[in-house]
């Protein structure tokens, strides 16, 4: 398993955008991704999950990714995550 | 002549017959269905058309909007595939053996109900998308499309989603009123995306009696006024004209380059103090940002902003501009602009005191902390960095030599940067004196008129009784920017004004003949300005 530890720098947190891409990013692979923030976890590849943990700026979410494709999804995140957030 | 009050959130004035708006969707009743598979599989099918339908919408709108705006229809696309959202619609079927109309409507409640419980305005106002999707699929469900392109003039509405905005026929519709929906909701955004001025939160208790009047929608103050009076009628008419007037100068101007009638380039840009004003610079077609004041940063917050934060900013601004140039002009704060954090001491006379570029030489973390997020946000497009308050060739020594520290450490991490402009502003009446030095040591000089012009008349700007003053310009700023301009040209390097004088318009052809090659302006002065350069000669 794969762990991403990251503070949201938007000043939007992840809003609309973001999160569909997001959701786009995570779906490519078929590891499972889950994001986690105060205790409260989503599913990273389904939209609604994502956008009602209601992520702002300063909140630190906590990335778990497991499956075969790991590794290669662990840095594309870690890469999205710096580009969009 | 009744008016109704709400947000203004697009834009523009107009005079036309309201059209009341009403939704595709009928009221959904709920039935006992007994072949369970057969609702399930009609809810698939029509969930995949609908799907369809938002392929073809995010086509148009990628045509029509640009790209980042077209990205909710690919959103939307995503809530309907949503994993959750059809288990939810196929549980209430199978387990409530209901029709799916009334299992998407539940479905779709409890999903807006999530976002509406949210503390953020912003989230909250995702429960229209959820409401948007779940009526799409509902209207193909009950067989009853729903065909917009005949609605025209001021369409009036509960609440539009975003595909029932981008789907009325923009030749017909003059102006979008609702009744709901908030500042953040897609369809403000592209209301101002299409130039279609749109009133939001319009509160009135009944619509219906409101259809085919005449009436005055005012995107600018939010007013909608149906059976307008004589002298409301008169006001509109001439708002209309001067923004007319405006909207054509900007045809003309829009894309081209700012050149006299004799062939010199003259850059017009922009002055900002936040993000918000973003929307304005784009809108009236800026060449660059000539001056972003940097305070609103500081000012917002309680402490000390981190370089995270600031580099934000500053990438989303560079982003935005799209390889225009945007210059950002660093902290300039002092005792009358005062932040508690910095712990400034009060001080007899602040104009003359311990402020910007003073307080970063001094303060070299807060300084380089600022300048890291600068260099760092250069590799996004094209970045220049200015100093304010420059009075000797020293300072400005020192800055460079930070600056210089500050590459060598961002390159010992790996981070990139891109080469950036260095350069002052003359606002002391020593750096226009001494502007042959100062040329040698930098990239290109703007001048800051308001505090140059304090500084040199001794008087007071923020003193009501010296007003009379600054009624009309003294000779001595003309001598003085144009000395500057002579010192810069003869050292080869830009000079520019970004103070109030360089939106004067009664003054622009006046400086274009000194050889200012910049001004930097508020983004209303921008096109009237563009205009007089195309019609005015250098020599």
């Amino acid at each position: 398993m794969k762990e991403i530890v990251y503070t949201i720098k938007d000043p939007l947190g992840i809003h609309a955008r973001p999160a569909g891409l997001l959701v786009k990013a995570a779906t490519a692979f078929t590891s499972a991704v889950t994001i986690e923030k105060n205790g409260k976890s989503a599913d990273a590849k389904r939209i609604f999950g994502v956008m009602g943990l209601g992520v702002k700026q300063d909140d630190t979410i906590t990335v778990r990714i497991e499956g075969a494709d790991e590794e290669k999804c662990a840095q594309e995140l870690n890469k999205f995550f710096a580009e969009n957030l | 002549m009744l008016t109704f009050t709400g947000k203004g959130a697009a834009g523009g004035i107009v005079i036309g017959r309201i059209s009341v708006y009403k939704k595709g969707a009928k009221a959904v009743k709920r039935y006992h269905v007994t072949d369970i598979e057969k609702e399930v599989s009609r809810f698939a099918c029509c969930r995949a058309k609908a799907e369809k339908e938002l392929e073809g919408l995010y086509e148009q709108a990628l045509k029509e909007i640009g790209k980042s705006n077209a990205a909710i229809f690919e959103i939307h696309k995503m809530m309907l595939d949503d994993e959750d959202y059809k288990e939810s619609i196929e549980n209430i079927i199978r387990s409530e053996e209901v029709n799916c109309e009334y299992a998407v409507s539940v479905t779709a409640d409890n999903f807006a109900q999530m976002f509406l419980a949210m503390d953020d305005e912003y989230m909250k106002a995702r429960a229209a998308d959820v409401r948007d999707i779940s009526e799409r699929i509902i209207s193909i469900l009950q067989n009853n499309s729903t065909d917009n392109t005949h609605m025209k003039g001021i369409v009036l509405a509960d609440d539009l989603t975003p595909s029932e905005t981008l789907q009325m026929d923009k030749d017909k519709v003059s102006a979008f009123v609702t009744v709901g929906g908030s500042l953040n909701s897609h369809t403000a955004i592209l209301a101002r995306t299409m130039n279609i001025p749109a009133i939001i939160g319009c509160k009135m208790d009944s619509m219906e009696e409101l259809d085919g009047k005449e009436a005055i929608a005012d995107g600018f103050s939010g007013n909608l006024i149906v059976e307008p009076d004589e002298d409301a009628l008169v006001f509109a008419r001439q708002k209309i004209m001067e923004e007319t007037e405006k909207r054509n100068l900007l045809e003309s101007l829009k894309g081209k380059e700012s050149i006299t009638a004799d062939g010199k380039k003259i850059k017009v840009y922009a002055n900002i103090g936040g993000l918000s004003d973003l929307g304005s610079v784009l809108e009236n077609d800026a060449g660059g940002i000539g001056l972003f004041r940097s305070e609103f940063l500081y000012l917002e917050k309680n402490s000390f902003p981190t370089e995270e934060e600031q580099f934000s900013v500053y990438r989303r601004v560079v982003q935005t501009m799209g390889g225009k140039e945007v210059i950002i002009r660093t902290l300039d704060i002092g005792a009358d602009k005062k932040i508690d954090y910095f712990g400034l001491a009060e001080e007899e006379n602040p104009a003359l005191g311990y402020r910007a570029i003073r307080i970063c030489l001094d303060r070299k973390d807060i300084f380089k902390t600022q300048l890291r997020a600068i260099y760092r946000a250069s590799s996004y497009g094209k970045v220049g960095i200015m100093f304010p308050m420059i009075t000797s060739v020293d300072e400005v020594r020192k800055v460079k030599k930070i600056s210089e520290e500050v590459k060598r450490e961002l390159k010992a991490q790996n981070l990139p940067f891109e080469d950036v402009e260095l350069g002052i502003m003359i606002e002391t009446p020593a750096a226009a004196v001494i502007s042959d030095d100062l040329a040698k040591e930098v990239d290109f000089f703007s001048i800051g008129t308001n505090d140059l012009t304090q500084y040199v008349l001794a008087a007071d700007r923020q003193n009501p009784k010296l007003d009379n003053m600054f009624e009309e310009y003294h000779p001595a700023i003309f001598r003085l920017i144009e000395h500057v301009v002579k010192n810069a040209h003869e050292n080869g390097i830009w000079a520019g004004i970004c103070g109030e004088l360089g939106g004067d318009t009664t003054l622009t052809e006046r400086f274009i003949k000194m050889g200012v090659d910049e001004l930097s302006v508020s983004p209303p002065n921008i096109l009237p300005i563009r205009k007089i350069i195309s019609e005015c000669t250098v020599g």
